[in-house]
């Protein structure tokens, strides 16, 4: 299989990280090589296998719904790149 | 008293009790040690004067009766610290000050230890030589321009040069063990759902784990045991009885049963690796295990599904990250525009590798044939250890196909890096606890290791047949200083 420059500019979007001519390229190349490797697994039949999902054998616990953490707002606020007190302000979105 | 960066974590803990050393002179010693030490890169931040204060209020009022008693301590810079700036390595969290602690080192903090600084790694702790990181390469205190593995290099590196007299990094693929077995020290990975992941940032979250890196078995016991604990803050934490895993500790192994997988005898394994794990048997034997032939007949299929696995997971993690509610921003004509350009110029080229590959094998019409196939053959790797354990009490393999490589050799090749995890990630995707212990030298006269897998929630005998066989392996490591100013 080959990954070619059209999946990469889709991948790319959907992962929301651009990417110029020069670096998908070096991306298409890379990826290649890496799923060449990764397409060992085919080699294995696993109609019947059930897939792992988590390794710990545990069922998730319940617990009271309960609010524990009171006033994060400031320490929520801390490390935003931009607010307006109580905000984190983005680029505008609508006109 | 001189020579304190030389002692072990048993021994300062017990000079300090006994009041022949105090808090103040063993933060400063080693704080002094890692001031001259700065050619090795291993910091990211320092907090050197907020930890000389910690260690003077210590002093004033010391509790002995804690574990970890005024012992100063650097941390993988992958765990949240309350206050002091944490940044997995990565300039997308450059500016990143923590408003609350991991689990984890809230319990090394509550057993009376001292952060004295945070440790370089790869970026997001993608890597294996360190070199992903932002901050620059880490130099391996063995040689000059030897990487110390990764993605916990800053750690190895610290532990090795005797900058921290213990540490902790964390494990999804190899992270602790590799550096470990690079440069001459102990790493554990423990069972998954031992240590709480509450605080750590996350990158593949079903195969994290965070564990000790130490001079020696008996302080990675004492780490351990601290470190492990119930949390309801984490889901995947599993509430079993932990051991006071160093008060226990023995190196009575007589009749354990341990296996020797044939399928870890992979094709181009040097000969070195081969002999030190034949060596690794018969100290095995000496210490009186009784050595089975096993095999684990997936082994070879590890490395693709956890190359799948991780990314997958680690794209959906690194989602967070777009420059609106912490970290780097970049500014952009646009939200979808800011977006774009932030985790463009904020993550490196590996992390960006990792999250393309994992988004794409997540992406519609591509999840069966990758993710759903990988988990089913995650299965079929954990089932061969099952079925091993039947038969076996734990497994003996060596930690590393090599010793530690050249900075730069092989940055420039994604899938050679990879291979460097071929011993250590059967052992995350089946959940095992796992245990790296130097073993021997090669030509170069660089170190190697043995890692011990056990069964899960079984540390404390995988720690037993570290400590039976470190006695007689009887390794010293090659250390001289090189990089001091």
């Amino acid at each position: 299989m080959s990954i070619d420059l059209k999946t990469i500019k889709h991948i790319s979007k959907l992962s929301r990280i651009s990417v110029d001519e020069k670096k998908a390229e070096k991306l298409a190349s890379d990826l290649n090589s890496i799923f060449d490797f990764i397409e060992k697994l085919n080699e294995l039949k696993t109609e019947n296998v059930e897939p792992l999902t988590s390794v710990a054998e545990t069922t998730l616990k319940l617990r009271p719904d309960e609010v524990k953490s009171k006033n994060l707002r400031e320490q929520i606020i801390k490390n935003s790149p931009k607010d307006n007190e109580d905000y984190f302000v983005v680029p505008k979105v609508i006109e | 008293m001189s020579d304190i960066t030389k002692q072990t974590l048993s021994e300062l803990v017990a000079n300090i009790k006994e009041k022949k050393l105090s808090s103040s002179e063993v933060t400063k010693a080693f704080v002094d040690r890692s001031e001259k030490s700065k050619e090795l890169n291993t910091y990211i931040t320092e907090d050197f004067s907020n930890a000389l204060d910690k260690a003077k209020k210590f002093d004033d009022k010391p509790n002995l009766d804690l574990k970890l008693p005024g012992i100063p301590m650097a941390v993988k810079d992958l765990f949240c610290t309350a206050n002091v700036r944490t940044t997995a390595g990565s300039k997308i969290l450059n500016n990143f000050i923590p408003t609350y602690e991991s689990t984890v080192t809230q319990n090394i903090w509550n057993e009376g230890a001292i952060l004295i600084g945070k440790l370089n790694c790869d970026e997001f702790a993608m890597g294996s030589s360190n070199e992903t990181s932002f901050f620059g390469n880490v130099q391996n205190p063995i040689n000059k321009n030897l990487v110390p593995g990764g993605s916990s290099g800053g750690s190895s590196s610290a532990v090795a040069a005797q900058l921290t007299p213990i540490t902790i990094g964390t494990d999804t693929g190899g992270s602790i063990r590799q550096p470990a077995s690079f440069t001459g020290t102990v790493g554990l990975k423990p069972t998954y759902g031992s240590c709480s992941r509450y605080g750590i940032v996350a990158f593949a979250s079903s195969l994290d784990q965070a564990g000790p890196m130490a001079q020696n078995v008996k302080d990675c016991a004492l780490l351990y045991e601290v470190i492990s604990s119930y949390d309801q803050k984490d889901s995947t934490s599993i509430d079993f009885k932990r051991n006071h895993y160093s008060k226990e500790l023995t190196n009575d192994i007589k009749g354990i049963k341990i296996g020797i997988p044939k399928e870890y005898r992979v094709d181009g394994m040097p000969k070195e690796i081969d002999d030190l794990w034949q060596k690794g048997i018969e100290y095995a034997k000496d210490c009186g295990a009784e050595i089975i032939d096993i095999s684990l007949p997936h082994t070879n299929y590890a490395l693709p599904t956890y190359y799948i696995v991780a990314p997958a997971e680690a794209s959906s993690n690194l989602a967070r990250y777009d420059g609106v509610k912490y970290g780097f921003r970049a500014d952009g004509e646009n939200l979808i525009d800011m977006y774009e350009k932030t985790r463009s110029e904020g993550f490196g080229a590996e992390v960006q590798r990792r999250i393309m590959i994992g988004t794409y094998v997540l992406s519609s019409g591509y999840y069966d044939a990758y993710y759903l196939k990988a988990q089913k053959v995650r299965k079929l790797i954990k089932n061969d250890f099952d079925e091993a354990y039947k038969k076996v009490d734990a497994i003996l393999t060596p930690s590393t196909p090599s010793s530690a490589f050249k900075i730069g050799e092989k940055t420039n090749d994604p899938v050679s890096m990879y291979l460097n995890d071929i011993f250590t990630v059967p052992v995350n995707l089946a959940g095992l606890p796992g245990i790296s212990i130097p073993a021997g030298h090669d030509s170069k006269g660089y170190p190697l290791g043995l890692q011990i897998i056990g069964k899960a929630f079984d540390e404390q005998n995988i720690l037993n047949i570290a400590y039976a066989m470190e006695e007689k392996i009887n390794f010293k490591n090659k250390i001289t200083d090189w990089w001091i100013k």
